[in-house]
């Protein structure tokens, strides 16, 4: 009897210690993810956001600013090609980010945005942005950049200044990297292909 | 590990026969005018560093007084109801109406400290409407400042010298403590601070301002300051982020506002000048002097001063491939960065043109080196526009 | 039925006498914080003074990561384990432990998992060098390459927490002599019972969390870095919601612990029982809900902020509960101060010093000054070495003679304890001193005004380290002989554990106990 007691309560603590295992893996993460969306969480901006027709408010002016820099071992050139402009909200507005590849080989970067303040991150829609894919250049390469953003209307009214700052990273190991994993053994967890703008 | 081990020995030894010897040595090091046996949080000298500092010691006084109730009691207890003096003990064990009271009445306390705590917290998250805007990235081991909206921009190292942190010259007042390049601001003016990093995480704090934030690679953080009197501040980096994470001081140097402009446009005429710098032919020693700067401030904290590295984990410069190759390999690993391990940064952007040239210069004829070849800043500038 | 230990080291090998596995446990304890100490002291030592003498940063780093890793998973999780092998059946009145073969394993992966992570020191590029916390990217893409060894140490780690989590959960609830209803359990008992949940609960997160970052280091994903779209501050949130249960992982047996010594000491029974037993629970409850109070730098929305500020702040209201209920028990009592009764008081009086800097830290904007400095390594020893150690420590004292049959020297016990607590306060007060003063955590050489009362806490921290071979000695001697002890050892002492004879029979309660 005791042993059947015994077997019972192992079993339902191995089942709680699995399972907690399981929410580190596999639940935690997007759920991060989905948190960071909601909140604005480290100034990540949304996925590629579907325009919607919205009355331009032409009585409110925002600065937005733009800001590059490279992470490590990046030796790109990687600037804003305007550093600051003052949008109304709702209208859709195009800029640049010029990039130059001075090193003698083709390389992968992926940029990566982050947005302060946290607040207004999900106010920041971006139609069309480089971040959405890894950009290739070819040894001695430039090229310019584009992005396409709409400041939300519903945008709250204490927020006058918002600031994108675009990481650079070198991707072009990883990438290679990750061909490599495929062909011998795809990795059971794939979360780049989830990723955000 | 073994070196260290052995070293243990050998300080073990030492202090056991005169360990009076080492407190004379510091305190003959520590020069007049270091604050000593501090024991209190600054009150620092910004508006939030005030409201922290008051709100430090309001919780502190209110854990001081439960801890004279607490205490108190029980040393009372102690003291009378031994057994020694024959107390004979109760038996009483149980009551709800007190074990209610104690918990009530510490939440009542708690409300009290949470709200001055919800209101300063509320303050420094309110980063609108800044008159100035400077970009914070901390880097493996030091720090670099943006100036947005001009083109000045700096890195700042620890400029304390290699040989008083080893031990072999007296430590100066401000040691650990001392940046070539300190940030320059402006007094009285509301300075919001982006913060990031280039490779693992750095938190840039200054106690004075009451600024601590997290500078985190990939992602920008905010934080403000206005601060009220002129002055030099000091702070350090606060999270682990390597090797020399307690060697990355920060220091805020504020001014008066017109000498900040001053000195911001000195600062952007002075980068002009590099660049003019950069089409000159220096001479071999010129390159050599200027490089051993360099090479102290930049490389020697993983390479080593005399270029024999760290074995298995930064490679040595002294008869190195790289720096006894062809000079092109030698130029892409110090401006790209090595394409293999990612604690060899590039420092094309982080050097200009001429500290490139002098430290590649020193590298290739220092520690018996002896390649005999010099590189010139105009030389660098090609192979970077190559 | 009724045989001894069998003869030589097959004894301990094969054991699954829950006695045995508790003295294994305890042994191996000791050893690992001798190990973790003599790295203190090596810390400690180069902190003497401004300027590098001993260990060069890159030495120092890892020699702080290693302190920590071993001091939480090395010297005070297997201690109390070991303990909770010793009594908890005694206490309960079962026979054994309810998974004897289970219990042998999850000692015996132990050693294992340490000599894989102190074989790292011997390694190119040397051991863990980036902190206990590891946060990455440190910890990932610059970490040396001896972090796939801390990693599978810390996995074996985990399964031996969890299978010893799982046998104490099984042994509380399914093997209680009759009559002892959960109500009438011992709190050593209930604060084990809790703990083992935790531990079931936490230590798969933190399997999970190494696991990312073997998957981040060897397979391409990118959980925690930004280039493939992870997030090193997901690192933080995974790490600590493993983390700050852990931290009530290594305090609630201590509860149970004092909660047991002090009435037997007072001679009056434990204050509030029933409000112990919620407390303790609500305490592991919060444990859940506030782990972001070590992030507070890190960037949160306000939102967030202000809500692990409040959660952590009502943790002081349970831990409250539990000091006045000590207190109360002393109050009115008829005291003597026997060895395990000092540390247990030291322990109320320094944990609820630690208690205060905590609540101190909660206080988010002030914590914006005191985070990542000294003021935190102040705060969180002052909880851990009297809260873990002395409680330990206390326990070792007050059941020894029951393990053993005979008594330790009350005099040089008394000399430990006067040793370890001047000791601990010399080596951590100041610490409160210099971190409030400015001076971060985790660095080799300071400034020169840190200077005077880092040489202070140097010299405790050798007077603390001497204390402990007080006490390795008084625990040996006590083993080889001594003074006999009485059945009771102390004077009425509550619990079936007194009611066997002292030592007590290498088997216990074949036959299970009368409960009232």
């Amino acid at each position: 009897m005791a042993i059947s007691a015994n077997a019972k309560t192992t079993i339902k603590m191995l089942a709680l210690a699995v399972s907690m295992l399981g929410f580190a893996l596999f639940i935690m993460p997007p759920l991060y993810d989905a948190f960071c969306e909601v909140t604005g969480l480290n100034g990540k901006t949304g996925d590629r956001y579907e325009a919607v027709p919205a009355a331009v408010d032409t009585e409110r002016t925002v600065k937005v600013q733009f800001v590059a820099s490279n992470n490590e071992n990046m030796p790109w050139k990687f600037t804003p090609g305007v550093v600051e402009m003052k949008v109304h909200p709702g209208e859709a507005v195009d800029t640049v980010f010029l990039a130059y590849n001075p090193t003698e080989r083709d390389m992968v970067g992926q940029a990566i945005p982050s947005l302060v303040p946290f607040k207004a991150a999900s106010y920041f829609h971006k139609t069309e942005c480089f971040c959405f894919n890894q950009q290739t250049l070819a040894a001695g390469e430039s090229a310019e950049l584009g992005l396409r953003f709409i400041v939300d209307p519903d945008l709250p009214p204490g927020v006058n200044t918002i600031t994108l700052s675009y990481t650079l990273f070198d991707v072009t190991e990883r990438i290679a990297k990750q061909t490599d994993n495929k062909k011998t053994d795809a990795s059971p967890i794939e979360r780049d292909s989830e990723r955000e703008g | 590990m073994l070196m260290g081990l052995k070293r243990l020995f050998a300080f073990l030894t030492i202090s056991a026969i005169a360990p009076q010897l080492f407190a004379q040595e510091t305190a003959q090091k520590a020069e007049e005018g270091v604050e000593r046996w501090g024991v209190n949080m600054t009150q620092g000298v910004t508006e939030v560093s005030r409201t922290t500092y008051d709100l430090h010691m309001l919780i502190f006084w209110i854990c001081v007084a439960i801890g004279i109730v607490v205490f108190g009691v029980m040393f009372y207890s102690m003291w009378r109801h031994r057994k020694s003096k024959g107390y004979k003990a109760a038996q009483f064990h149980e009551s709800t109406l007190v074990e209610l009271a104690w918990t009530i009445v510490p939440t009542l306390i708690l409300v009290g400290m949470a709200i001055p705590a919800t209101k300063t917290l509320y303050d420094i998250y309110d980063t609108k409407e800044a008159d100035l805007d400077i970009m914070i990235t901390g880097y493996q081991w030091k720090w670099k400042y943006d100036y947005l909206g001009s083109d000045v921009s700096f890195f700042s190292n620890l400029s304390t010298p290699r040989a008083q942190i080893d031990n072999q010259q007296p430590k100066n007042e401000n040691y650990l403590l001392e940046v070539d390049e300190p940030l320059v601001v402006p007094v009285n003016q509301k300075i919001r601070f982006l913060i990031t990093a280039n490779d693992v995480i750095h938190a840039w704090w200054v106690p004075d301002l009451a600024v601590k934030k997290d500078a985190i690679p990939g992602f920008v953080n905010e934080s403000w300051t206005r601060i009220d009197e002129p002055g030099i501040y000091r702070g350090q980096c606060a999270e682990l982020c390597g090797k020399d994470h307690g060697f990355m001081p920060i220091v805020v140097k504020a001014v008066p506002q017109d000498e900040y402009h001053s000195w911001l446009n000195d600062r952007a005429a002075a980068a002009a000048k590099i660049k003019e710098l950069t089409n000159k032919t220096f001479t071999f020693d010129e390159l050599y002097e200027r490089g051993k700067k360099v090479y102290e401030s930049t490389c020697a904290a993983c390479h080593q001063v005399k270029g024999q590295g760290v074995p298995g984990a930064f490679p040595a410069i002294a008869g190195s491939r790289i720096a006894t190759g062809a000079m092109d390999g030698h130029l892409s690993m110090v401006v790209n960065g090595s394409p293999n391990n990612p604690a060899m940064q590039a420092f094309g952007a982080q050097l200009s043109e001429v500290d490139l040239a002098a430290v590649i210069t020193y590298q290739r004829n220092a520690f018996g080196n002896n390649m005999g070849d010099t590189v010139q800043p105009i030389d660098i500038l090609n192979f970077k526009n190559k | 039925m009724a045989h001894g230990p069998k003869p030589g080291f097959t004894r301990w090998l094969y054991t699954t006498n829950h006695k045995d596995i508790g003295s294994m446990y305890l042994w191996f304890s000791f050893a690992m914080f001798l190990l973790g100490g003599c790295m203190a002291l090596v810390i400690r030592a180069e902190l003497f003074q401004p300027g590098l003498q001993i260990v060069q940063p890159e030495f120092f780093n890892q020699m702080t990561t290693m302190h920590g890793l071993i001091m939480v998973f090395g010297a005070v999780m297997p201690a109390f384990v070991g303990l909770a092998n010793w009594m908890v059946p005694m206490m309960i009145g079962a026979p054994d432990m309810a998974l004897p073969r289970m219990n042998n394993w999850s000692f015996w992966i132990l050693p294992f998992a340490f000599a894989m992570l102190a074989s790292t020191l011997f390694m190119e590029g040397g051991a863990p060098n980036f902190g206990w916390t590891f946060y990455a990217p440190l910890s990932t893409e610059y970490a040396p390459p001896s972090v796939t060894f801390f990693i599978f140490s810390i996995h074996i780690m985990g399964a031996s927490s969890i299978m010893g989590a799982i046998n104490i959960v099984a042994t509380i609830l399914n093997m209680r002599a009759p009559g002892m209803t959960l109500m009438k359990m011992p709190l050593f008992v209930w604060t084990w019972l809790i703990t083992a949940y935790l531990l079931i609960a936490v230590m798969p997160v933190l399997a999970g969390v190494v696991t990312m970052m073997l998957m981040d280091i060897h397979f391409g994903t990118s959980f925690f870095s930004a280039a493939g779209g992870g997030d090193p501050v997901l690192f933080q949130h995974v790490f600590w919601f493993f983390g700050h249960p852990e931290v009530y992982i290594m305090i609630l047996p201590a509860f149970g612990i004092v909660s047991a010594i002090i009435p037997t000491f007072a001679r009056k029974p434990l204050f509030g029982y029933s409000s112990m037993v919620y407390a303790t629970a609500s305490i592991a409850f919060l444990s859940f809900i506030v782990w972001a109070h070590h992030m507070f730098t890190v960037g949160m929305p306000i939102a967030g902020e202000l809500f692990f500020m409040y959660a952590t702040m009502l943790i002081a209201v349970p831990t409250g509960v539990k000091v006045f209920n000590w207190v109360t028990t002393m109050f009115r009592g008829s005291m003597t101060f026997e060895t395990p009764m000092l540390f247990s008081i030291a322990f109320v009086i320094l944990f609820t010093l630690g208690g205060f800097s905590g609540l101190m830290l909660a206080i988010a904007p002030a914590d914006f000054q005191y985070h990542d400095t000294y003021f935190v390594v102040a705060h969180f020893h002052y909880v851990l070495v009297p809260g873990a150690i002395f409680s330990i420590t206390a326990g070792v004292y007050y059941w020894l003679p029951k393990w053993t049959g005979n008594m330790y020297n009350e005099t040089m016990g008394k000399v430990h304890f006067w040793m370890a607590f001047v000791g601990l306060n010399v080596t951590f007060f100041p610490m409160h001193f210099v971190g409030l003063a400015g001076m971060p955590r985790r660095i080799p050489d300071y400034a020169l005004q840190f200077a005077d009362f880092n040489q202070i806490a140097s010299v405790g921290a050798f007077l603390f380290g001497a204390a402990q071979i007080v006490f390795l000695f008084n625990v040996i001697r006590t083993v080889r002989g001594g003074r006999k002890a009485t059945d009771e050892v102390w004077e009425n002492p509550q619990g079936l554990e007194w009611t066997v004879p002292s030592p007590a029979p290498y088997h216990t309660f074949s036959t299970p106990p009368v409960v009232r």
